[in-house]
């Protein structure tokens, strides 16, 4: 099987609008929620990081004037042209897009939205991203709940190492809206202050926004110096609950040791996990037992919630860009809103931003249907 | 090289028919189709109550699977599911707007909400088989035999999954469609994208 990497890179967040912003915040433990008093979205005020609609319309008026696009395809577009751009990657056929996303342009099933209903349907934000930037391909959209950001960089190698591609641009995003926020609510997950993972304190979940890219490509020349080697990636359902994760993390324990098996590595050689860590007491407690049986609770850990909110669809992919530049650096990143220890077995949070030599990273991820998803990165430089 | 793998069985439900490897197992012309895959699931004879809670698309697609997977012991395989659509959850996502749509009738519900997220049906078809294994939902304008038939031969090639159960369930404004098939290293039918195409038209 050929090596396939992660390359060049973007986040569009409430901290800017590319990777660095994003980044730079997190490395000073500068959280980007904030409390959002905004009725059109939820009657009473919520934690979130939200991307002001202003700015992003003001950068957007620079890459087009001539059509009309949502708020959330103005997310991707800005996100992914970075990327294509930097890279230098003519659009052949040997090239593919994967949107990665739970709802994208759910905001236009709102009776006050100019858009036409059916911009909902994922195919048409699919349409719109390929023909925007002329890919030659079919857009491949994939919708797996909060493990889709993830799941698309191994689903990207997948077809990489198939042969179908050389190059894969993943673009993921997620919006905060009243069907999102609503819905979240109605299950009584979401905290009323800004979310603390694995803490003792913790009262649930806040949702953000990102829209985060990559490029997964197979050709090791003119990589950027965060690229990554993925090592290996694994999916496994819990086949137990299609909304409450499994009480004993089975899912999630076959998906790194599957991942693990891919890359013929011990666990003692994974320095750091940047685990799923929605601040649920029932995620983050499964997510503890499973790290357990796993040999992992002493690996430093963090949960970037406490920076993003929960972004979903976007999640994924945007904490697996925060651990390339973690490892870039040789940083450890703070599980911002950690306090004391609040799940039932050990974990190693990290509490500080601390140097440390990297090398590899663990990322996981779990949601709804009882998906997981891990995924191992590597240093390249 | 990548060994032969077969489409080993194949399922469809639309146009008010049930079949299975294109023999009828149930047929029933004038129903909606509420009552139309309740009446096939009581005549299929599954015993299974969770049914009556799901959304439209998790009971097509998993009366789809359900049918399929009776052919082999599925519990003793790591069978991946590979499911891909247009129209997304969005049956249930219009249930859900309509319930958060208007400030005097509010009434959003977990149960529902929860179904707002195509992949909640590979969730249910997992609990029934007890399949730990790997899982995507793909959405596509239409049914794409090329990218369901690389996916699911890199994930044998791989060794991520021994059978992989594929294919197609859309449920829009009423309008319903399942073929689902199952790649393996046996089997009658070799798994091509010809041979994909043709079963799904027939």
């Amino acid at each position: 099987m050929g090596k396939v990497y992660l390359s060049y890179n973007n986040i569009v967040s409430s901290f800017g609008f590319d990777s660095q912003s994003a980044v730079g915040n997190i490395a000073k433990e500068i959280s980007g929620l904030a409390l959002i008093e905004d009725e059109k979205i939820f009657p009473e005020p919520f934690y979130s990081s939200m991307i002001s609609s202003e700015k992003l319309a003001k950068v957007f008026s620079h890459l087009n004037q001539a059509e009309k696009y949502t708020r959330f395809e103005q997310m991707l577009l800005i996100s992914l042209k970075e990327v294509i751009e930097t890279s230098g990657i003519p659009l052949t056929d040997k090239v593919g897009l994967i949107i990665s996303t739970t709802k994208g342009n759910i905001d236009v099933l709102d009776a006050d939205s100019s858009f036409p209903k059916e911009r909902a349907y994922l195919g048409a934000l699919g349409k719109v991203v390929k023909d925007f930037f002329g890919f030659k391909n079919e857009t491949i959209v994939l919708s797996n709940a909060c493990v889709s950001g993830v799941l698309a960089v191994a689903v990207a190698k997948r077809y990489i190492n198939q042969g179908k591609f050389d190059h894969v641009f993943i673009a993921s995003g997620d919006l905060v809206t009243k069907f999102i926020i609503s819905g979240f609510n109605s299950f009584q997950a979401m905290s009323n202050e800004p979310c603390r993972p694995y803490c003792k304190h913790r009262s649930g979940i806040n949702i953000g926004e990102v829209a985060a890219s990559v490029l997964v490509t197979s050709k090791a020349d003119n990589l950027p110096p965060e690229a990554v080697l993925i090592l290996g990636d694994a999916s496994c359902n819990d086949a137990n609950h299609i909304s409450g994760p499994s009480r004993t993390g089975e899912g999630l324990v076959r998906s790194v040791s599957s991942a693990l098996k891919e890359a013929n590595i011990e666990v003692t050689e994974i320095d750091y996990i940047s685990a799923h860590g929605t601040a649920t007491s029932f995620n983050d407690e499964m997510e503890a037992i499973a790290f357990n049986r796993l040999g992992l609770s002493e690996v430093p850990l963090h949960s970037l919630k406490g920076y993003f909110g929960h972004t979903l669809g976007a999640s994924g992919l945007l904490e697996t860009i925060v651990g390339m530049h973690s490892l870039c650096q040789d940083t450890l990143f703070t599980s911002l809103g950690f306090s004391e220890l609040g799940v039932s077995e050990t974990l190693n949070v990290i509490t500080r931003t601390t140097p440390e030599e990297l090398k590899t990273f663990l990322k996981t991820a779990s949601g709804f249907g009882g998906c997981n998803t891990a995924a191992i990165f590597q240093k390249v430089n | 090289m990548s060994k032969q793998n077969y489409i080993r069985a194949f399922s469809h439900i639309k146009n008010h028919v049930v079949s299975l490897n294109g023999e009828y197992l149930y047929h029933d012309e004038a129903l909606d189709f509420s009552e139309f895959i309740k009446r096939a699931y009581k005549s299929l004879d599954t015993s299974y109550s969770k049914f009556f809670k799901m959304d439209n698309l998790s009971k097509l697609a998993f009366l789809a699977a359900d049918v399929l997977l009776e052919e082999v012991n599925s519990q003793e395989e790591n069978i991946a599911i590979v499911l891909s659509n247009r129209a997304s959850s969005l049956d249930t996502d219009r249930r859900h707007q309509n319930s958060i749509e208007d400030e005097a009738n509010y009434y959003p519900s977990p149960a529902i909400f929860v179904y707002t997220l195509p992949n909640i049906c590979i969730g249910e078809i997992s609990i029934k088989h007890k399949l730990l294994s790997e899982n995507s939902f793909f959405i596509f304008d239409h049914f794409n035999a090329a990218y369901l038939f690389d996916y699911a031969e890199s994930l044998i090639n791989t060794k991520k999954a021994g059978k992989v159960l594929c294919g197609w369930v859309d449920f829009d404004e009423e309008n319903y469609e399942a073929f689902l098939y199952l790649v393996s290293d046996k089997g009658n039918r070799i798994h091509n994208k010809e041979e994909i195409t043709r079963l799904y038209t027939l």
